[in-house]
């Protein structure tokens, strides 16, 4: 399959008073057309902003973003909002702020319709609004109601009517579930899936959650503190991980059984902080294993097995 | 398919016509709702409606003409004659008072509009661009709240004379800081929210960004720092007045009033009684009311 999208050493620092904050440092990633890509990390390690700056909410430092071969990441706004916004959206993370609690529900959705696709009449786009609601399974009762009379699960489903109503083939989803209840989280993750196998949508999904990840991924890449440590098949991390802050990630997912006990891989240490990294691996200051190798050089990712790429010096040895 | 009519069904219906329909809930019903559940605001707007009557009638309601000298009843105190008493030229101070209702609140609400449009509207510019305009703006501003707001109204009486213009432009000079920073604040409150970053992903341009999204949602802190003004613009017209920049006699400002009635602390207290007890009723009305509508508008603002 060909790839949709590419990321080449993408990097987005933000200066601060302190310095400079390293929040996406030298990601590459590809993501290939009709598939899902999870970014997993902890808070604080840049899986938003990647996403952010691939929607160009925020612009890069340096690195490129390809969409189609089109180096998106680079080119100047108006032609960037002009030709590309559609294609990619994003889901934002809390329905219960991402929605202007002063337009109602029909308003919200028309919304993008209408900044959008200018040649369209007042009526088309009512239309549009309500097939879009129709899609995402919002009862046409609901047209006026506010943001705030609904539910997370629906002012989710709200979000993301706005978003596939520009027909994007990009989508990057911001931690779309981690705001609901967990009974909401199925039925908001089976619709995107429902949309992805009717619309063959790429996703990029942002998440802490490792089994909403495993549900949902075909790929997964994982970051710590900007950077990807990790990226492979999904089925492959689950089995065999290799960098030990996957690991760590993955000996953090409850098993729903009393009677397997397992053995949890507890970090300790600080995060590192994201201003001015030292040229070190970001992780050396929680890694059990970590030498002096560690604290003096960076890991590069490097391809170990066919697609499962590692950044970690001792990388054969966890193997 | 034709509609069947039966004289019960007529009924049902006339019936329902009748009723009211349900009120559709939006944010600005919503606020109205917790506006009207509140006694004290609602105390609040009752007493600023009088007053604005009180200003508007104030001929019909005034027993006397609040210019005219009586030397026959000078000094006198409160009696069914003159409710508040007079004063040392014999005028009735319940008139004067009545009358001084129209003064202050029609200034009140030309400074509040003059500081609104400059100092809010400079805010508004700070807290949209950020970045140097922001800088700028804002140490002007600081430059401006650093010299007392009572000090700077009088010098700019003092370089332009007394009258009802230059009175409001001393207000809202000395205001012009308050302003622009409560409604820098506003925006960027609504700047820095996630819906606004959620258009801008969907491609809203500027200019609909403004109109749409920013100015709806700031409106409501906006009227809030609007009616607070009120309260304080009638406080720093009386009390200029008071002191000798603002308006000049015969007008019946309350701090004009106030102004009279100083000499006479110790032998006619009532002089400057009523006159400084209207003064604390409009603001505490406007303070109440304010307080109300910020309670209404944003809850969590508390």
């Amino acid at each position: 399959m060909e790839n949709l999208i590419e990321v080449k050493n993408l990097k987005k620092y933000f200066s601060t008073p302190r310095g400079e904050l390293h929040a996406v440092d030298n990601v590459s990633l590809n993501i290939e057309k009709g598939k899902t890509i999870g970014i997993v990390g902890e808070s604080g390690c840049g899986k938003s902003t990647l996403g952010k700056t691939l929607m160009r909410l925020h612009n890069a430092t340096s690195g490129q973003v390809l969409y189609n071969g089109v180096d998106i990441a680079n080119m100047p706004m108006k032609e960037f909002k002009k030709d590309y916004r559609s294609n990619i959206q994003m889901i934002f993370q809390d329905p219960y702020s991402s929605l202007d609690p002063r337009m109602n529900v029909l308003q919200l959705i028309e919304e993008p319709i209408k900044v959008n696709m200018k040649n369209l009449s007042k009526i088309e786009i009512k239309e549009k609004a309500q097939e879009m609601m129709e899609l995402v399974g919002l009862a046409k009762r609901l047209e006026n109601s506010y943001p705030h009379e609904l539910d997370g699960g629906r002012r989710q489903r709200i979000g993301i009517a706005r978003a596939l109503s520009l027909n994007p083939d990009f989508i990057v989803c911001d931690e779309p579930v981690s705001a609901l209840d967990v009974s909401i989280q199925a039925q908001i993750l089976n619709l995107l899936q429902n949309l992805q196998a009717e619309r063959g949508l790429t996703y990029m999904f942002i998440t802490h959650d490792m089994s909403v990840v495993k549900h949902i991924s075909d790929d997964i890449a994982v970051m710590y503190l900007g950077q990807v440590i990790e990226k492979c098949p999904a089925n492959e991390i689950f089995k065999h991980t290799i960098h030990p802050y996957s690991q760590a990630l993955l000996s953090a997912i409850p098993i729903p059984n009393v009677h397997v006990k397992k053995e949890r891989m507890i970090l300790r240490g600080e995060l590192t902080s994201p201003i001015n990294p030292k040229k070190c691996c970001r992780f050396v200051a929680r890694c059990p294993y970590a030498t002096e190798k560690c604290h003096n050089e960076e890991p590069e990712l490097r391809e170990l097995k066919t697609n499962h790429s590692v950044a970690c010096h001792y990388a054969e040895k966890f193997m | 398919m034709a509609k069947i009519h039966t004289p019960a069904m007529e009924k049902i219906e006339k019936r329902n016509a009748k009723r009211k329909k349900p009120v559709k809930s939006t944010p600005t019903t919503e606020s109205w709702k917790r506006f009207k559940r509140n006694p004290t605001a609602l105390l609040g707007l009752f007493v600023v409606c009088i007053l604005i009557l009180v200003a508007i009638f104030a001929p019909l309601i005034a027993p006397f003409d609040y210019q005219k000298q009586d030397y026959a009843s000078m000094m006198q105190a409160p009696s069914m004659k003159h409710l508040f008493g007079t004063d040392q030229f014999g005028r009735d101070i319940f008139s004067r008072v009545i009358f001084g209702t129209r003064y202050s609140l029609v200034i009140a609400l030309f400074c509040t509009i003059a500081a609104f449009f400059s100092g809010g509207l400079l805010g508004i510019i700070a807290g949209y661009f950020g970045g140097i305009a922001d800088t700028i703006i804002m140490r002007i501003m600081d430059v401006f709240q650093s010299i007392p707001m009572i000090m700077m109204a009088m010098c700019i009486v003092a370089v332009l004379g007394n009258g009802i213009p230059q009175l409001v432009a001393a207000v809202m000079f000395a205001s012009m800081p308050t302003m622009a920073r409560s409604n820098r604040a506003a925006i960027l409150r609504v700047r820095g929210s996630d819906y606004i970053e959620s258009s801008e992903a969907i491609g809203v341009g500027q200019i609909r960004m403004i109109i749409k999204h920013m100015i709806p949602n700031a409106v409501g802190v906006m009227i809030i720092y609007f009616v607070g003004f009120l309260a304080v613009s009638i406080m720093m017209m009386s009390a200029m007045s008071y002191i000798g920049v603002g308006l000049s006699a015969p007008t019946p400002e309350w701090g004009l009033i106030l102004n009279d009635g100083k000499a006479y602390l110790t032998s006619a207290p009532y002089m400057m009684l009523f006159p400084a007890m209207m003064i604390m009723i409009t603001c505490f009305a406007f303070n109440l009311m304010g307080d109300g509508l910020r309670d209404a508008f944003d809850p969590r603002l508390k």
